[in-house]
């Protein structure tokens, strides 16, 4: 479609500028209309998101206020009796939930933080190309690994050595679940600090080395405190997917409705050689039988809206982090 | 560089080494015992043939149908969702409020326990909505569950497009949406398809979800209607684990089953980065 330069209608000769525009919006009307409608159909489908993300929100209170009514948040937050379906003496304390969920979860992180970021380094700054053509695959295989099939292998591998270690009768515990979350966990953390560590400038690096310092005195001294930001994020965002895992912890940490403490020379420690089911564990077991619509019911759904919280708490931690990077990085 | 900086800096390469090399340790470990205990079960009867004597004798030909159907579905429903708000967020939208709000929206779906996802999908369209549970409330469950990740996907497509074919087309003076629909959409199908399959994959090895809204334990017949409960392969694996009376006697069973699902799991992932890597150098050249 060349340009229009034709005569009028009445045969006289306008101006170029004059006829270019009146022929573009003469042709383009209706294509108009439809590129406005398509925008608003695209801008239709960008909103889903958010949509999805309330009525999730929405649907979760609007299922658990019957509970939160009924039972108070209180209970749900600080009571230790979980008899959901009980007749006579009723007790929804999710306590142990949560405690099971976040004892496991740290304690996977206390193997995954070190074990992530080192590689993370490794990967970024250490590595000659053929290990990183190695590493990287492994990691990315790591990451799609069916969390179902880690379950399995914790199950019917790791649980027998545990139990064997530390002569227990049975080896699904918190430990096991742990150790198992932990490699869920790292893909997550050797990512997004990784990138992180790609993001800091050259020249960072280069100055340091000008000064004469070895490289492991610029990862330690400019690098790896110039991505730190990132690094957080990323450590936020394995938290969150370790305390949302649900099939490894279903399979490896024995489902045991119990607070995991015990006492040591007087004082209450978190005990990790104690089977344990945590917040994801106990909605996967009980929501596939449990009646809909009743109390049970709906206090399940206030044990997904405590997760969703945190979920929601963990992410906007790990924004703020990654926006701050990305702002420190930006602006010097 | 004093020899003191120099052993420390050996000494700290070498734990770094050390917890990366343990990385890929972990990997082969968990491979290898998949591989070497569930390779003696795979057989061609073994992918071909239904579960028999209380799934103890038999294959996993339901399991890998039921999978198929539902991670079928789910990619049908998400994709052109997911390609749509890809399209509004790239093409669109200028920076602002409204564009903030959905991207964070997005994060944080990304975040949401996929076991939340499940509750959620049985609250709103098996009790709610009154569908019940089956292979459709499963499909739109993990339809949702995946979005995130396809919209992130299509959004990298689109960015990979030169800005210069959009020029170009406005420069013609055609509208933006023709712009997109017949210069920017074509070369950015092939890295949407990466991350359809992704989100595939993704859809086939998840669990939790499809527990609270349709996989059935076992079922003799193949799901024929929307609203069938099916099996699934990594529900299938779950039960022969932990649910199954002699769950050491269909121990073989279940090694086997894990296998084919993380060949098929990888093998998704493998045809996603072929075609992302092709369109990748397809891009550079122009």
């Amino acid at each position: 479609m060349g340009l229009p330069l034709e005569q009028d209608n009445d045969g006289t000769e306008k101006d170029l500028n004059v006829v270019t525009k009146e022929k573009l919006t003469q042709r383009s009307f209706k294509s108009n209309v439809l590129d406005y409608v398509m925008e608003k159909v695209f801008l239709v489908f960008g909103f889903i998101a958010v949509f999805v993300l309330f009525l999730i929100l929405f649907f979760l209170v609007r299922e658990g206020s019957g509970a939160l009514r009924e039972v108070g948040i209180v209970e749900y937050l600080t009571g230790i009796r979980w008899y959901p379906s009980s007749p006579q003496e009723a007790g929804y304390g999710a306590l142990p939930f949560i405690m099971s969920s976040v004892m496991v979860t740290l304690g996977a992180l206390i193997i995954a933080i070190p074990w992530g970021i080192f590689t993370a380094i490794f990967i970024a700054e250490i590595a000659p190309r053929r290990v990183r053509e190695i590493l990287k695959p492994a990691v990315e295989i790591l990451a799609i690994f069916p969390s179902v099939i880690l379950g399995f292998i914790a199950l019917v591998i790791l649980s027998p050595i545990i139990a064997h270690l530390f002569n227990l009768s049975n080896g699904l515990t918190a430990l096991t679940a742990s150790l198992i979350l932990s490699v869920m966990a790292l893909p997550t953390i050797i990512s997004i600090a990784e990138d992180s560590l790609k993001s800091v400038p050259k020249d960072y690096r280069e100055a340091a080395y000008a000064l004469g310092a070895s490289r492991w005195e610029t990862i330690k001294m400019i690098t790896a405190p110039a991505a730190k930001s990132g690094i957080m994020a990323g450590v936020m965002l394995g938290f969150g997917r370790a305390v949302g895992e649900t099939m490894t912890v279903l399979m490896a940490a024995g489902n045991a409705i119990d607070m995991p403490l015990r006492e040591f020379f007087g004082i209450v420690v978190p005990d990790f050689l104690t089977s344990v089911r945590t917040l994801t564990a106990n909605i996967a077991i009980e929501g596939s039988d449990v009646s809909w619509g009743s109390l049970h019911y709906s206090s399940l759904f206030v044990l997904a809206l405590i997760l969703f919280v945190i979920t929601f708490i963990v992410n906007m931690v790990a924004d703020y982090l990654i926006n701050k990077q990305r702002r420190k990085l930006g602006n010097e | 560089m004093n020899k003191k900086k120099m052993r420390t800096e050996k000494i700290w390469f070498s734990i770094m080494g050390f917890f990366a090399a343990m990385t890929v340790v972990a990997l082969g470990l968990l491979l290898f015992s998949i591989i070497r205990e569930g390779a003696s079960v795979l057989s061609w009867s073994f992918i071909t043939e239904a579960p028999r004597r209380n799934m103890t004798e038999g294959g996993i030909w339901p399991a890998l149908v039921g999978t198929f159907y539902v991670s079928s579905l789910t990619v049908m429903i998400s994709v052109p969702v997911g390609i749509g708000a890809a399209i509004y967020l790239n093409e669109y939208a200028s920076q602002g409020p409204i564009v903030r709000l959905i991207r964070l929206s997005i994060r944080n779906l990304a975040g949401v326990p996929s076991i939340v996802y499940g509750l959620f999908g049985l609250g709103i369209f098996a009790s709610f909505l009154q569908i019940g549970v089956g292979l459709i409330t499963a499909a739109i469950t993990l339809a949702i569950m995946v979005l995130p990740w396809v919209i992130t996907a299509s959004e990298e497509a689109l960015k990979a497009v030169p800005t210069s074919f959009r020029e170009g087309g406005l420069a013609l003076g055609a509208t933006k949406w023709q712009t997109i629909r017949q210069l920017v959409l074509p070369s950015a199908i092939p890295g949407m398809m990466t991350g359809s399959i992704l989100g595939l994959a993704r859809a086939a090895g998840e669990t939790a979800p499809i527990i609270l809204t349709g996989a059935a334990y076992y079922s003799r017949n193949l799901p024929t209607e929307l609203t069938d409960s099916f099996m699934a392969l990594p529900y299938h694996l779950y039960i022969l684990a932990t649910q199954h009376a002699q769950a050491s006697a269909v121990r073989p069973i279940a090694y086997g089953t894990a296998l084919v699902l993380i060949i098929l799991v990888i093998l998704l992932n493998l045809t996603a980065i072929i075609i992302r890597n092709r369109f990748r150098r397809r891009n550079e050249a122009l």
